[in-house]
């Protein structure tokens, strides 16, 4: 079934991408604009680059961003992989009780639960005195965070042989070290996927953060907010463009390293079947 | 390692963070500034049907057009090699990266009056069209940033179509179209509702993508819940009016989705 699509399918698909690139392509342009207008340029320059690393406002919502993100990823992680292995081995009824609660700030709309949570610490901070800020902003990130987590890694449980962590148990490995050593290895590449979603959902939400983190702090995707409502400074393009090379640069060094790797170990199988033919002819 | 108590953070979790704030908009809802128990937030709704409308009417064309474009650029790319399929789903993928509100910021530079879609036009001598600001311009927005998510689920679902089946109707004597309307399109139903919402929920609901390319023409359930809560109309108990109705719009299409999916994990694939 390989390589047979007829060219409309081609163009289709290249078209797709065109559309999807084409509004990055003109970000990217207009960073190394000259002028500040952002549909008529004036000539090539690196000004807004050196404006960027000056701009104090800009750099902090990056960082907030960066370290809302990582640490609401690093903790549904952690929360997430236990509710999986907890889920896995409740009874149908329960389980299925709590993977509906579970799938309700996915398919819920943002705005809802960003105005739902905003009531939660409104509320809440009333009482007990604190007030919107990065505490409600992270919390409200790990809330969305987990059930990313969760789907992610149930499938990996279901897939693992449920006598393996007795096996360990039987040849003399305690509960813990039978959890390290045998389960985390076959539940790794679901935890990291879960990690990775988690990661890029926290980058780029907006619309929860508008309601939880209140005016003291500020994400990345907020002060561009902030700043639709006069000009985006093309400060944020050049800022937006290194993000953009670096994620691209990252993947395709991950991806090549695979490729290279299931290449070799293609070759290698080669090898062996060919060794196994000679073997058996003689 | 059968336990259950590794979940019990994760439920609390839940209990305060997910099941309380939907309550609370409950109790806003019917409430009024006083705390005592009124209906009157949804007395006034004639604005919100009005808003209703529109927006339904929006998220379903964007909706419409999204399942008209990914449904074949899945079914195309899902006929390809293995590497060219891992690539382009990182590039589907890859524009998350840059922001969404920035994205749509792009396209305004795009679609003005002067932009470059109309000086390409002039280049050619065609007359400028006026895009920006119209309900046209709203749709291409939802389009552009939900256009993914009606992409991944359709592909996953066809990918992992299992191969003997197409042979088997082959085998059978069905040719191409039949093979793909009685079996392929059939098996790959739950990825295109799962699309659907992952599309359609979000278009309802946005309030950035209206505001940047509507210009304020087209005004969103979004925008309405938004000036409820931070704009200037402050009112939440209103504002959780508006909600909880859209949560039972939301509620009403998780229902019908969970008779087509498989239930436990139909939702999402990622």
């Amino acid at each position: 079934m390989q390589n047979k699509n007829p060219v409309i399918a081609k163009v289709l698909n290249v078209l797709v991408f065109l559309f999807l690139y084409l509004p990055i392509a003109v970000l990217i342009v207009f960073s190394f604009n000259d002028s500040k207008s952002r549909t008529v340029w004036s000539g090539f320059s690196l000004h807004w680059y050196q404006e960027l690393f000056q701009d104090e406002e800009i750099l902090s919502a990056f960082s907030t961003t960066l370290t809302v993100s990582v640490l609401a990823a690093l903790i549904a992680t952690v929360l997430g992989t236990a509710a999986a292995i907890g889920f896995h081995s409740m009874k149908r009824r329960p389980r299925h009780l709590l993977l509906t609660i579970n799938n309700i700030p996915m398919t819920n709309a943002d705005i809802i639960t960003g105005v739902s949570l905003m009531l939660l610490f409104v509320f809440t901070g009333n009482l007990l005195g604190f007030s919107l800020g990065f505490g409600t902003l992270l919390v409200a990130h790990i809330t969305f965070n987990i059930p990313y987590v969760v789907l992610a890694v149930l499938p990996k449980l279901r897939q693992l042989n449920p006598n393996l962590g007795e096996a360990a148990m039987d040849l003399g490995a305690t509960p813990w070290q039978a959890f390290w050593k045998v389960l985390m290895p076959e539940l790794r590449p679901g935890i990291l996927n879960g990690l990775l979603i988690a990661f890029t959902l926290s980058i780029d939400d907006f619309v929860i953060s508008y309601f939880t983190a209140g005016s003291e702090v500020a994400t990345l995707a907020m002060q561009i907010y902030a700043m639709t409502r006069k000009r985006i400074s093309p400060e944020v393009n050049a800022l937006s463009t290194i993000l953009f090379i670096t994620v691209l640069a990252l993947l395709l060094i991950v991806n090549f390293r695979e490729m290279h790797q299931t290449k070799q170990a293609e070759k290698r199988n080669k090898a062996l079947q060919k060794d196994g033919v000679k073997g058996g002819a003689k | 390692m059968k336990t259950k108590t590794p979940a019990i953070p994760y439920v609390v979790w839940m209990a305060v963070f997910v099941v309380v704030p939907l309550l609370l908009i409950v109790v806003y809802a019917f409430t009024n500034y006083d705390g005592k128990f009124t209906l009157e937030n949804f007395t006034n709704l004639d604005v919100f049907l009005q808003v209703c409308g529109n927006s339904l009417y929006l998220a379903a064309v964007a909706t419409a057009i999204c399942l008209l474009i990914a449904y074949p650029f899945a079914y195309f790319l899902a006929q390809t090699g293995p590497t060219t399929r891992k690539v382009a789903m990182l590039f589907i993928m890859l524009p998350m990266w840059m922001n969404f509100l920035l994205r749509t910021y792009a396209w305004m530079s795009i679609l003005e009056n002067h932009g470059f879609l109309n000086q390409l036009l002039a280049l050619v001598g065609i007359p400028p069209l006026h895009i920006i600001n119209t309900d046209a311009a709203v749709i291409l927005g939802m389009v552009y940033n939900f256009l993914p998510f009606m992409i991944l689920p359709i592909f996953s679902v066809i990918e992992k179509l299992d191969r003997r089946y197409i042979e088997a109707a082959q085998d059978l004597g069905a040719g191409k179209l039949q093979v793909f309307r009685r079996v392929i399109f059939p098996l790959s139903v739950p990825g295109v509702i799962s699309g659907i919402m992952m599309v359609f929920i979000p278009s309802i609901s946005t309030f950035a993508i209206s505001k940047l390319l509507g210009g304020g023409m087209s005004f969103l359930l979004g925008d309405l819940i938004e000036m409820q809560f931070l704009g200037s109309a402050y009112n939440p108990h209103l504002g959780s009016a508006i909600s909880l109705m859209m949560l039972l719009l939301v509620i009403i299409a998780m229902l019908i989705m969970n008779r087509f999916g498989d239930g436990e994990e139909g939702a999402v694939m990622m």
